[in-house]
């Protein structure tokens, strides 16, 4: 039973890029006559521009991250953590990348280029790692920034429910991915 | 707080190589990080324009309205104290329309439009009001159905099976924001005072914000 929903995602999970791909210009063309190809150019450019923006912060976290897994510090840290996480069934892998999660969207996304280095696109770690990145946000600085803006200093309970939602969405990560992939 | 992490990070290596014996490998693990950032980051530029460039196709079509017609029966629900006429209303529609969509780029503006409209309404003007908590904690707990061109980029083939997971993390964390907003509220730590609830005439202040 759990064996077939597992086939059934993952036959489904091969047509969702290609359906993006077509259905989205389909819309942009036919239902509302947009020029697509000249369209998508335009929003192409931006792929070099961010991919050379986010170069200084790749190398900050990459170089980082580096030199503490190569002295053995990484080590030390999981396997001093990992009868707890192991308990909740939590990839001490990925504990760097939940931790910096809400606290840097360049950070963790450092981290996460480093869990693909490390361990490749297809690993079990780099899929948890890339769901906890897309279903949590970067809490601290999205509150700066909105909050900032208007001039509020007393943010009440938005903090907290904020890093609630990052947990929940962190735990989620992990177990639906282990679930599907594990 | 990054700088004390990254700070940490560097220095807790040294330390430890240097007990460990590891030191070659420490300074070696610097300099081929630092290259493979670049190569990364290079590799990332061709699927990252793929995707971009269809996410352009989408924001000029106009999809961000046709999500935010099925949103907008929801935010009315979630923010009761906001007039569904009100301009917050609709800002708020389209940044989480945005949202949805993965179009960070669109969605920021948005959020930012729908904070001040949000103050307007605000009595207490250097207190968040409780449908600032709600749409921050929505906000914070992402909801997204389109992973990002990062992500895209970097996962690659693998990026197709992460979309269900993601979108079902993403459900639970936004739930968890909606819940446990919707319950904090009620708190009495975080009831707004009565007396200051009265008359603060505050200007808003913009303050300086660091980039992330």
């Amino acid at each position: 039973m759990i064996e077939s929903v597992i086939n059934i995602f993952n036959e489904g999970a091969k047509y969702v890029i290609p359906l993006l791909l077509a259905t989205i210009p389909f819309y942009g063309l036919l239902v509302k006559k947009v020029k697509v190809y000249e369209v998508f150019v335009e929003g192409a450019k931006d792929g070099f521009n961010i991919a050379i923006r986010i170069i200084p912060y790749l190398v900050a976290i990459l170089v980082g991250i580096g030199m503490f897994r190569a002295s053995g510090a990484l080590d030390i840290v999981t396997d001093f953590l990992s009868p707890i996480l192991n308990a909740i069934g939590f990839p001490p892998e990925n504990l760097l990348l939940a931790v910096m999660r809400p606290l840097s969207g360049s950070g963790s996304f450092g981290l996460l280029s480093d869990l693909v280095n490390q361990y490749g696109q297809d690993s079990l770690f780099a899929k948890i790692g890339a769901t906890m990145y897309g279903s949590t946000e970067t809490t601290f600085y999205v509150l700066a920034v909105y909050f900032g803006s208007v001039g509020i200093k007393k943010v009440r309970h938005a903090l907290i429910s904020g890093l609630i939602a990052d947990l929940v969405g962190i735990l989620s990560a992990v177990y639906i991915c282990r679930f599907l992939f594990g | 707080m990054l700088n004390y992490v990254w700070f940490g990070l560097i220095f807790i290596s040294v330390v430890v190589g240097t007990i460990d014996g590891k030191i070659d490998a420490v300074t070696e693990a610097a300099i081929n990080s630092a290259e493979a950032a670049v190569t990364l980051a290079i590799g990332l530029i061709g699927i990252m324009a793929l995707w971009l460039g269809m996410m352009k196709i989408a924001e000029e079509s106009g999809l961000i309205e046709l999500i935010s017609q099925i949103v907008r029966p929801i935010t009315i629900w979630l923010f009761p104290e906001v007039p569904p006429d009100h301009p917050a209303m609709g800002s708020i529609v389209l940044n989480m329309a945005a949202n949805i969509l993965g179009l960070g780029n669109a969605a920021t503006p948005l959020g930012l439009k729908a904070m001040q409209e949000l103050q307007e309404l605000n009595p207490t003007k250097d207190t968040a009001s409780n449908a600032m908590c709600t749409f921050l904690a929505i906000n914070t707990s992402s909801v997204q159905l389109i992973l990002p061109a990062t992500v895209v980029g970097l996962m690659g083939v693998s990026a197709s099976q992460i979309f269900l997971p993601t979108i079902f993390a993403t459900s639970m964390s936004t739930i968890a924001a909606i819940v446990s907003v919707k319950i904090l509220s009620k708190l009495k730590q975080f009831t707004i005072a009565p007396e200051i609830r009265s008359e603060t005439k505050l200007e808003p202040q913009p303050e300086e914000i660091g980039n992330d």
